[in-house]
């Protein structure tokens, strides 16, 4: 069993596909390591859709805005030079006329508008872009974010997320799909990264972009097959070719399915799953104890 | 020309299917899109020719050139992405996944030491196929700037729909509801929301229907696997109906959806039954054929 060491260990579950059941992977591991007495802490990186919450009915006990600086400009001070709007690489400031305008939207928080600023007509405002939800589901700690609708960046509030405290040995990191910024900010400090994949082409293609990705930031990984079916040997062949170390598979069952679509989690609902899951777990943590 | 996003909130719903089937049922009439730039699938259907290769700049990257660096560590403390470390030997090195390219690092270093170029994000390419034009991009590993690549993609097939007078540009969207999924639904004539009758799916749906509504973009939804879970099949399209969304079908479950994307098929190129119905009937209300 896993010794719990003086520090935490981050594992992230990612996918490159969307829906190939990255949140189904997280809510079971992080229940059955609880089961198993872990300190665990799930956390919810997909700011933009988090699920996990439906999944953990978790009892939220505090709440904090996510705020990113975004520039403010004293119209009584600013001459539109312009220099703001000649150093912003995100176009987020556009003079018109003899003002300077913000897109906040755009914004990356960088500060360099105010320090080029010669006539300290900038200053910094907090904006919030989401919250930061802590809480409890049984003895498992829950935290996620929910980026506000309209808002275009999900980076900083993910960082928010993670950097959230907490008590756990072992934080299960549940992060977005795809392989750009967003994936990127919730699995980059991570000491192993589960990527779940389905024996599909499209879930294949995807997980080579994903294994691409963790190779570039130097995670050590493995992959999850869900929706396997033992006739098709796709997924299996494919992480062979590229040597990727299969973690465990989850079986193409429709009661899985049904059982994910009212939002049970698994290991408690079926009892068939229970040692997929088992031995999932046992193989990160061989992989990630030396 | 109209211009119809498919998009989802959440992964896996069924949205790249749904195009595929789509670009099939428009004959000819459409420019296909993939506008999910960092995990596209939809060439592995539509088995593209390329026809031109382009890179994709975007955005910028700073470096520091360790012959001018004196070690100062201003840039250090400037950068607001925490890029930017001391090495052993206390020399400077910018770590390019965490820099953002602000250029502060860049502006500020009274050594001119950080040099500050053009970061290459990807490729983006106009192919031809057996359904007509696909335009399609592959962003850099880890790469940034998904949003504008998506930009680019998107008005690149436009113009291609204009020179070929083509009825529809058919635009494969991303999961989610920020940068790359504001970027494909801005200004679009139509988005339809592929969603699915799971907790997470009602969930998403509302969230991504939410921001239809707030981009003001006429939105339909279509519920794929349907008939896994009626209750909460149901509860998405009273959710539409009040959001003002238009529930235009729904498609039932069925193998042949993955047997049809083995045989690197659109479904509706692959039967003629059930799902493949399910799916012509959204057309014909999507597009009004």
């Amino acid at each position: 069993m896993y010794q719990p060491k003086a520090e935490c260990m981050n594992i992230a579950i990612a996918s490159g596909k969307g829906g190939t059941g990255k949140t189904t992977v997280a809510v079971n591991i992080a229940s059955l390591l609880s089961e198993r007495k872990e300190k665990v802490c799930y956390i919810d990186c997909d700011v933009e859709e988090p699920n996990g919450h439906l999944f953990l009915s978790p009892v939220i006990t505090s709440r904090t805005e996510s705020l990113i600086p975004v520039p403010c400009i004293d119209e009584s001070k600013c001459i539109a030079c312009g220099a703001c709007v000649a150093f912003c690489q995100y176009r987020a400031l556009v003079r018109l006329g003899k003002t300077v305008m913000v897109f906040d939207e755009l914004c990356h928080g960088c500060g360099g508008c105010t320090l080029v600023c010669k006539q300290k007509a900038i200053s910094e405002q907090a904006k919030s872009i989401g919250f930061v939800e802590y809480g409890t589901s049984g003895r498992i700690e829950f935290i996620h974010g929910r980026l506000n609708i309209g808002e275009a960046m999900s980076p900083p509030l993910i960082r928010d997320v993670l950097s959230h405290s907490s008590n756990a040995t072992i934080k299960i990191i549940d992060s977005p799909p795809g392989t750009s910024c967003p994936v990127i900010a919730a699995v980059r400090d991570c000491d192993f990264v589960v990527l779940v994949t389905e024996p599909t082409p499209f879930g294949l293609n995807d997980l080579g972009l994903a294994i691409d990705m963790v190779k570039e930031l130097s995670i050590p990984f493995g992959v999850v097959i869900n929706r396997d079916d033992p006739q098709i040997k796709d997924g299996v062949n494919f992480c062979t070719a590229r040597n990727a170390p299969v973690l465990g598979t989850i079986p193409d069952d429709r009661r899985i399915a049904e059982a994910y679509s009212n939002g049970r989690i698994l290991i408690e609902t079926l009892d068939f799953v229970k040692p997929y899951f088992s031995g999932i777990i046992d193989n990160v943590i061989s992989k990630v104890t030396p | 020309m109209k211009e119809i996003v498919i998009i989802s909130g959440k992964g896996g719903t069924g949205k790249t299917s749904v195009s595929a089937s789509f670009a099939h049922l428009a004959q000819g009439k459409a420019v296909v899109a993939d506008c999910d730039v960092d995990a596209a699938d939809l060439h592995l259907i539509l088995q593209p020719e390329i026809i031109s290769s382009n890179t994709f700049t975007s955005g910028k990257k700073a470096s520091i050139n360790p012959d001018r660096c004196k070690s100062c560590g201003y840039c250090m403390m400037l950068c607001r992405f925490n890029a930017i470390r001391k090495t052993q030997d206390s020399s400077f090195v910018i770590d390019p996944i965490r820099c953002e390219g602000c250029g502060v690092c860049s502006h500020f270093c009274p050594y001119g030491a950080v040099e500050f170029s053009d970061e290459i994000c990807g490729d983006w390419f106009h192919s031809s196929t057996r359904f007509g034009t696909l335009v399609h991009a592959k962003l850099g590993i880890a790469a940034e700037n998904s949003g504008k690549l998506v930009t680019l993609v998107r008005n690149e097939a436009k113009k291609a729909a204009q020179e070929q007078h083509s009825d529809f540009v058919i635009i494969d969207g991303s999961p989610g509801i920020g940068c790359p999924v504001i970027a494909s639904l801005t200004a679009a004539d139509c988005a339809l929301i592929v969603a699915e009758p799971t907790v997470s799916g009602l969930h998403d749906f509302e969230r991504i229907a939410d921001l239809t509504r707030r981009l003001s973009v006429q939105a339909f939804v279509c519920i794929n696997k349907f008939d896994i879970n009626q209750t909460i099949s149901n509860k998405i399209e009273d959710g539409a109906l009040s959001k003002g969304i238009t529930p235009c079908g729904v498609i039932r479950y069925d193998r042949a959806v993955t047997d049809a994307q083995r045989k690197r098929m659109a479904i509706t190129e692959y039967t003629n039954n059930g799902v493949s119905q399910d799916i012509s009937l959204i057309w014909s209300t999507i597009s009004g054929k």
